[in-house]
């Protein structure tokens, strides 16, 4: 049995994660332990909320190394991926750290509602394990106001206005800016890949 | 590109999905979790779950149903009534719901939308607004709809509490034109267009939908992000498929839901 810590960075989404996976039939270990973190095969930091609520949170636990040492892969989702990064634009936070970049607000436009909420259609940019099965025309369910950079690391993309990224990795770390515990299919899709094959 | 979304309001009362007739005599339809899979199943994009009478009643809602449909449910939804404090609110989502939704209690006490927007971030927060067209031709919002020996007129400008729920840190506007609420003849684009105008957070049409034509219009000439309906679905008038196929057609994208 596969060993996955969720860690509790409390945010609201937490309990809809861990439903998400109960639905794959992986009992994920909901906690704030870093030995638990530690020992865990695969970690996801979900996040709703703010980045600095979050990194604030990681701090006050004490758990800020010990995510920048993980050796198991770790996936950020939506704001848990947004601190992945280096720098968010909202309330000014200095961020994780771990992939290269800043996040920043969506700009308004014509046409262009922020919040981004709903179904948007995923781009693939590169090949991997984790976006395995989704294909050209899977849409996922986003709802944010910040977003971080089509990069390098960009594994899937998403047009808001502009093109950002919605699915990243860089080696054992990744992050899904839309919510893989609502995106019916692609969602589970994604989970059950990254369960399945870590971030091979 | 983002799609426009199809969100089924089902009517929630003592943790079953009722059907009311005229706000009166309440119709039991079935379990909410089987109710909710199946709206999933049909392509729903997201759900409304709306706790009946628990604003008029002075009560919130019970949250044991809310933790088993997040246990069931892979598409997001959001609970609406009787949330009235930010403890009640983060109880709601921690149960698993995505977002709550507001109506009288942000009348009575703006301040609860930032509130919400501080505590949970703007994209939890939704605020509801039922709006009637007065005599002299404006729209202005009703409270306590749940009941209508209950409702009462605000005196607020409809677009003025558009444009103040925003500043307070609504991140989603559910506007339910009660003119056209339950007719079935089409939701109001002018008031939802003139919303539109103001409205620079999403946007969901509610009231009047009985044909696919009319989220047509809503989707087209109100560029409303998402269009709610209960009856039409209930009854099966209209089924979420072939209204995704006949929106398709109209070339306004929605989600293929296979």
């Amino acid at each position: 049995m596969i060993r996955l810590a969720l860690i509790d960075a409390g945010g609201a989404n937490i309990g809809s994660v861990r439903y998400a996976l109960g639905r794959l039939g992986v009992e994920a270990e909901l906690t704030t332990d870093a030995q638990v973190i530690g020992r865990a095969d695969r970690v996801i930091l979900p996040g709703v909320g703010a980045a600095a609520q979050v990194m604030a949170r990681l701090r006050e636990l004490d758990l800020i190394d010990t995510i920048r040492s993980l050796q198991a892969p770790l996936l950020g989702v939506c704001v848990g991926m947004q601190v992945l990064f280096e720098h968010s634009e909202e309330d000014d936070t200095a961020c994780l750290g771990l992939l290269a970049g800043r996040v920043a607000k969506l700009p308004v436009s014509p046409g262009i509602r922020v919040p981004h909420m709903g179904w948007n259609t995923l781009a693939a940019r590169r090949e991997a394990s984790l976006t395995r099965g989704i294909g050209p025309h899977d849409q996922a369910y986003f709802v944010h106001s910040y977003a971080a950079p089509v990069s390098e690391d960009c594994l899937s993309s998403a047009t808001h206005g502009q093109a950002f990224a919605a699915v990243v990795q860089r080696g054992r770390v990744a992050g899904a800016q839309f919510h893989p515990e609502r995106s019916a299919a692609v969602g589970a899709r994604l989970l059950q890949n990254f369960i399945e094959f870590g971030l091979a | 590109m983002l799609s426009r979304r199809i969100v089924p309001c089902l009517d929630v009362r003592g943790g079953r999905v009722v059907k009311g007739v005229k706000f009166r005599d309440h119709v039991d339809m079935g379990d909410i979790a089987e109710l909710a899979l199946r709206y999933r199943d049909a392509g729903a994009d997201e759900l409304v779950f709306y706790d009946i009478g628990a604003s008029p009643e002075g009560r919130s809602v019970d949250y044991g149903w809310v933790e088993k449909v997040s246990r069931l449910l892979d598409i997001p939804f959001c609970v609406a009534g009787g949330i009235r404090s930010v403890e009640t609110a983060r109880a709601v989502l921690h149960a698993g719901a995505d977002k709550v939704s507001i109506n009288t209690p942000a009348l009575e006490r703006p301040a609860l939308i930032g509130e919400l927007a501080t505590a949970f971030g703007v994209q939890c927060v939704v605020v509801g607004i039922d709006s009637v067209r007065e005599a002299d031709g404006q729209w202005r919002v009703r409270s306590y709809t749940g009941d209508p020996s209950k409702t009462r007129a605000e005196g607020l400008r409809t677009l003025d509490w558009i444009v103040q729920a925003q500043a307070l840190g609504a991140g989603e506007i559910v506007l339910n034109c009660m003119d056209s609420d339950g007719v079935r003849r089409g939701y109001d684009v002018e008031q939802l267009t003139a919303a539109r105008a103001l409205c620079h957070v999403p946007l969901v049409a509610s009231g009047g939908a009985g044909l696919p034509e009319h989220f047509a219009a809503a989707f087209q000439q109100a560029d409303v992000d998402a269009a709610l309906a209960a009856s039409v679905f209930h009854s099966g008038a209209i089924a979420i498929p072939e209204l995704k196929r006949y929106l398709r057609a109209q070339a306004i994208e929605v989600r293929n839901a296979h």
